[in-house]
């Protein structure tokens, strides 16, 4: 279990949310998708703001 | 001359010498569908039932080899069990709850599908193709012995179409030569390769997927478990993903995903087939009954009503596999035109009608391919971003609930809600369950002797829970007949949560195809006149 970070569904229209994520990348190189990727993950970050819950997270993607 | 260009799993409607083809000039017949699939017998059932008599042209005697669709869903079933078919499709189908997801060498999480209860049919079977249009064909014979006008006639293939304003002239050849019959409305039932569409040069528009697979069935009796297992990127190397399905008579349904540049020829040869079978399975023993190689496309028509002609299932559309919307969508075809040309022939409804046919059903085979291209993107990733992703959703699903909504290796076909389109009348129930607001299919509901399916359908109704209303009335021509419920028929409590809400008493008007026209809180005469006129595609 995760102390801090939310693991159940918790996005509505899962197959919405997942195609307009990918349908982001149309088009790209490789380089620009990594860039779009980082950016979106900073936006993200910064919008939950929690260390703890940033750290939880970095440690969860780091090990899967 | 006659080549079939497939063999026959069941050969039931042998070529037999019409009438028409002595006749001195062509016969008028007020139906003619084109293609003896599951689609057009179910089209000329629904009609024929209706009394309306039909003739249906197809170029073979019978049901082609091989399981293709294997997935019914439920309201697939429902649908045939308002025609009098479903019952033997149960009784021959698989039921399965549990799926289990794999990626590479292990398995990633395991699913139980927990059915809603109360329901007369499952939220799908296993049945092989052959099977699923027998059942139909069985019914259209019993119902012809009850006088139904209904003709299957085999070896019939239409060579040639003429329009004119109030009917098509069909040229057809047949073991005998060549005749022609003229037709007030014809059904273009005649596949995703549609000869009728090529003549009358109308397009197919969307998206060819770069890749092939392999299906085979095989008879194992072996003591595999009644489970759905999907793999993605098996280890094993038989695929670039593989497919385990369970079906009827100790059958398994396997798909390999073999990539778009592969030898055909070469693939399908059994040793290869058996290769990949092999990895896959270990060391177990079984019979090879059926295999073949498809690719596919997500495409349809820009409209499936052309004047006088009609267009459905795979004619109309045309999905990629996952998900099972293939012959599911074009069931609910079947369901939505029946009633329609039938009001139409009858002269109690114009024909712009049929203009909601295409409206309803273009609709619903667009929320079809929008959900098949997913699961199709998600089991073959366009781009290697896609594939990335991909990845990290499997590698984060084995430990992480929150990923596995984002598996997507295909999702159930649920009946399309018509929303907002011009068939629906008003929604006012207050505090009304979304999932029977207008334009919705019906759910069932156990009721005190059996289900509410059984009830509804076939002619217009008006379901009461709790309230009055007239017995029946007539607008126009077309009646509508009270269904009284109240809450001593639900002896669960379904029929309140689905039809009722927050609300203490409902009324319904319901089509014939057991969709919701309008809803209230209660009886107004004027109201549900008004819904039935515009559900009719009249002016309220």
């Amino acid at each position: 279990m995760t102390k801090n970070v939310t693991i159940t569904p918790n996005i509505a229209d899962p197959d919405g949310f997942y195609a307009k994520l990918i349908n982001m990348h149309d088009g790209l190189i490789d380089e620009e998708s990594a860039a779009l990727n980082a950016r979106l993950l900073l936006i993200l970050a910064n919008h939950i703001g929690d260390r703890a819950v940033l750290d939880e997270a970095m440690e969860m993607a780091a090990k899967s | 001359m006659f080549e079939d260009r497939y063999s026959l799993a069941f050969k039931l409607y042998p070529y037999e010498k019409s009438a028409d083809q002595d006749a001195a000039s062509p016969v008028r017949h007020p139906v003619v569908i084109m293609g003896g699939g599951p689609i057009g017998i179910a089209t000329a059932l629904d009609l024929g039932l209706q009394g309306i008599p039909v003739v249906v042209l197809d170029d073979h005697e019978g049901i082609g080899m091989g399981s293709r669709a294997i997935c019914f869903a439920k309201r697939s079933l429902e649908i045939a069990d308002r025609y009098g078919c479903g019952d033997p499709m149960l009784e021959k189908g698989v039921v399965w709850n549990v799926g289990k997801v794999f990626h590479k060498e292990g398995q990633v999480y395991e699913f139980n599908l927990l059915p809603e209860e109360g329901h007369k049919y499952p939220a799908f079977i296993n049945l092989q193709q052959p099977y699923f249009e027998k059942f139909i064909v069985d019914r259209v014979r019993e119902a012809q012995a009850a006088g139904a006008p209904i003709e299957l006639r085999g070896k019939n293939r239409v060579d040639n179409i003429t329009e004119f304003d109030d009917y098509v002239e069909l040229a057809i050849s047949t073991p005998d030569g060549d005749y022609k019959i003229k037709a007030d409305w014809l059904i273009g039932a005649d596949g995703a390769a549609s000869p009728l569409r090529g003549m009358l040069g109308l397009d197919f528009q969307g998206r060819v997927f770069q890749d092939s697979f392999l299906i085979a069935d095989i008879k194992m009796t072996a003591d595999f478990p009644t489970e759905r297992w999907f793999w993605f990127e098996p280890s094993h190397g038989s695929g670039a993903s593989t497919l385990l399905h369970k079906q009827p008579d100790n059958t398994w349904r396997i798909d390999f995903q073999i990539g778009w540049d592969v030898d055909r020829k070469e693939e399908m040869k059994e040793e290869n087939i058996r290769r990949r079978l092999d990895a896959m399975l270990g060391d177990v023993d079984y019979e090879m009954v059926w295999s073949s190689i498809y690719t596919f496309q997500c495409k349809r028509m820009d409209k499936f009503r052309h004047g006088r002609v009609l267009f459905a299932g795979d004619s109309a559309h045309q999905v990629s596999p996952f998900g099972a919307r293939g012959a599911n969508s074009g069931m609910q075809d079947v369901d939505n035109l029946g009633w329609k040309l039938g009001l139409v022939i009858k002269g109690d409804a114009p024909d712009s009608l049929l203009d909601s046919y295409s409206e309803e059903r273009v609709y619903g085979a667009e929320e079809n391919i929008l959900n098949s291209t997913r699961a199709t993107d998600f089991i073959t990733p366009k781009s290697k971003a896609s594939h990335i992703f991909r990845n990290a959703v499997l590698s984060l699903a084995g430990d992480y609930p929150f990923a596995r909504p984002l598996v997507n290796s295909g999702r159930l076909s649920v009946p399309c809600t018509y929303d907002g389109l011009s068939l629906n009348g008003p929604d006012m129930l207050t505090g009304g369950p979304a999932r029977t607001r207008v334009g919705s299919a019906c759910p069932d509901a156990p009721l005190v002797d059996g289900f509410l399916l059984s009830q509804l359908g076939n002619g217009f109704q008006i379901l009461t829970i709790d309230a009055d209303a007239l017995d029946s009335l007539i607008e126009d021509g077309v009646g509508a007949k009270q269904l009284k419920l109240s809450s001593a028929d639900d002896p669960t409590g379904a029929l309140a949560e689905r039809y009722l809400g927050d609300a203490t008493s409902a009324v319904y008007l319901i089509r014939p195809d057991q969709h919701v026209a309008a809803r209230w809180d209660r009886f107004d005469e004027t109201a549900v006149r008004a819904a039935l006129r515009t559900a009719c595609g009249k002016e309220a």
